[in-house]
Formats: structure tokens, C-alpha cells, sequence
């Protein structure tokens, strides 16, 4: 992913419980709100930084939620990093299959996610798990 | 400590309208609380407004469909009203496609379908 200009210095939320998770999600939404982002790009970054936010809280162990507005090309858009020090993902490509879950979930949350966005990366290892996205308007 | 999402009895019907964002620990709550509430009162109906939802992401979604299924086996139907059309795109996209859960634009028009669907089956159209 290019390092995109930052429009403000980040904010960020530590997530250590699921009160936590609607803590990081409001805060994304504000700086969605604030970059005119339309409120259906608004909902999808939201709903992809709570599925994000969740899988960090209850795989990573918890983690830290840390978000600003970029801007690249005259674009505006918002990037959301999700970085926890759990055990890491053994099989990244296979987690992000439809409906591949290790747990009880629907296995729809990452997967998910990178759709609702429009760029996507994740870096996993032993050391934990780190997945950053951004979303422009428009 | 959490808060919990009122389930309110009006007639055979429960109503659940929810105002606040959800942690996840809400929704499970929830969950139990309706399926309790529905044998309890023996409610032919529940009502879930989630036009205040401005997101409803996989876990919340569950819950929907996860009712839906509950409610019916034990003798109830579920509709889901007032979605924000934004909300809708975003699930469609998410892969959630919320099979089973029957939805209505609003909650008069949900009243009315649940109206329809609890009738005794003689006088149904
Ligand atoms: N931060 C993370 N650390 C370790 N493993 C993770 C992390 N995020 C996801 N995973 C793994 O990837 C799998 C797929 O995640 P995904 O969010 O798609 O599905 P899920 O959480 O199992 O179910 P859902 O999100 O639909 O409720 C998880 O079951 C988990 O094994
Ligand atoms: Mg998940």
C-alpha cells in the first residue's frame, strides 16, 4: 500500500474490550464524516473497521485501532490500521475466503471487509497481525 | 455490566426497537432475552426496528438471522424494519444475505405483514 499523505495526525483508539470496538467505530465514522466522505462509503468503511476491530479483539487478544485522512491525487479518503500482537493468521489466503471460519463465526469478516474497501493489506506473522485499509470518497 | 435493548410486549406482539449502537455483548443478550420473552408471553410476533442502526456488521446480522430462526420454532414470526437503504448495500457487499429473515420498509407496514402472517390460517388470503 503507497504511504498516502495524512490530512491530520492519527487518532487512535486501543481496543481491549467489545466497548472498545464501538469506540474505534465511531471514531472512524467522525473522520469519515469530516472528509465528506457519502454516508454509503461512510457505512461501508464503518461496518469493515468494526468486522476488523472484533477479529483483533477475539483472535488478536486486542490490539490498537489507529485512523486519519489521507489524500492522494486530490482524492480524499480515510485509512484505518488494525495492529494486534496475537498469534497471527498461519494462512492468510485461506482466511480470506468466504465463510472460512477457525472459530464459530460466518467467516464473512475479512473477507467482507476487503470488499467494502478500496485497499487492503494484511501483514501477519507470529508476532501478531496487522491489517490496514483505506476507503475514498467518491 | 452492559446495557440491555428493552424488548416491549404490546398485544401478542414484542417490540424491539433499538436506539443505540451495539456492543456485542448487547446483541447476545438480546438474543436470549427475545426467546425467553416469546415463550414467557407466548407472543405470536416480534417486531425489530433497526432504523437507528446506521451499521449492521456480520455479528449483528447473526443475531437477525439466528432470531428469525429461533422465534419460528417456537411459534413467532420476526420482522426486521426501518433498514437505511445505506445499511442494505453494505450487507449485500459484507456477503450477508440474511435468508429467512423476512423485512419491511417500516414499522407500520411490519405490523401489517405480521398481522397477515399470524391470522388463523382459515381467513388468510
Ligand atoms: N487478527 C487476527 N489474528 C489471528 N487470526 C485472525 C485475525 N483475524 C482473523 N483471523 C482468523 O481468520 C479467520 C477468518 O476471519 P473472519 O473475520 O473472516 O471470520 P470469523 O471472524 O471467523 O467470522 P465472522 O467475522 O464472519 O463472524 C478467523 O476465524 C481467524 O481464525
Ligand atoms: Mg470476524
Amino acid at each position: 500500500m503507497k504511504q498516502y499523505a495524512t490530512g491530520a495526525p492519527a487518532e487512535t483508539v486501543a481496543v481491549t474490550s467489545s466497548s472498545d470496538v464501538v469506540t474505534a467505530r465511531q471514531m472512524v465514522r467522525t473522520l469519515a464524516q469530516r472528509s465528506g466522505l457519502s454516508l454509503v462509503h461512510q457505512t461501508k468503511l464503518v461496518t469493515a473497521a468494526s468486522e476488523l476491530g472484533r477479529n483483533m479483539l477475539v483472535y488478536g487478544g486486542g490490539g490498537v485501532v489507529r485512523a486519519a485522512p489521507v489524500s492522494d491525487e486530490g482524492r480524499r479518503g480515510i485509512f484505518v490500521e488494525f495492529t494486534d500482537e496475537g498469534p497471527g493468521i498461519p494462512d492468510v489466503e485461506l482466511a480470506l475466503t468466504d465463510g472460512w471460519t477457525s472459530g464459530n463465526g460466518m467467516g464473512l469478516g475479512l473477507s467482507g471487509a476487503k470488499r467494502l474497501v478500496d485497499e487492503f493489506e494484511i501483514e501477519s506473522g507470529p508476532g501478531g497481525t496487522t491489517v490496514r485499509i483505506v476507503k475514498w470518497g467518491r | 455490566m452492559t446495557d440491555r435493548v428493552p424488548v416491549l410486549k404490546i398485544g401478542d406482539i414484542l417490540l424491539v426497537s433499538i436506539q443505540t449502537d451495539l456492543e456485542d455483548q448487547m446483541v447476545m443478550d438480546l438474543q436470549d432475552d427475545l426467546s425467553h420473552r416469546i415463550v414467557e408471553t407466548n407472543a405470536k410476533g416480534v417486531v425489530i426496528d433497526i432504523s437507528a442502526l446506521e451499521i449492521v456488521d456480520s455479528f449483528v446480522g447473526r443475531m437477525l438471522a439466528t432470531n428469525a430462526s429461533i422465534s419460528r420454532i417456537l411459534g413467532a414470526e420476526t420482522i426486521v424494519v426501518g433498514m437505511r437503504p445505506a445499511v442494505a448495500m453494505t450487507l449485500v457487499e459484507l456477503g450477508l444475505s440474511l435468508k429467512g429473515v423476512r423485512t419491511a420498509l417500516n414499522l407500520e407496514r411490519g405490523l401489517r405483514l405480521l398481522r397477515r402472517l399470524t391470522a388463523a390460517p382459515a381467513d388468510r388470503a
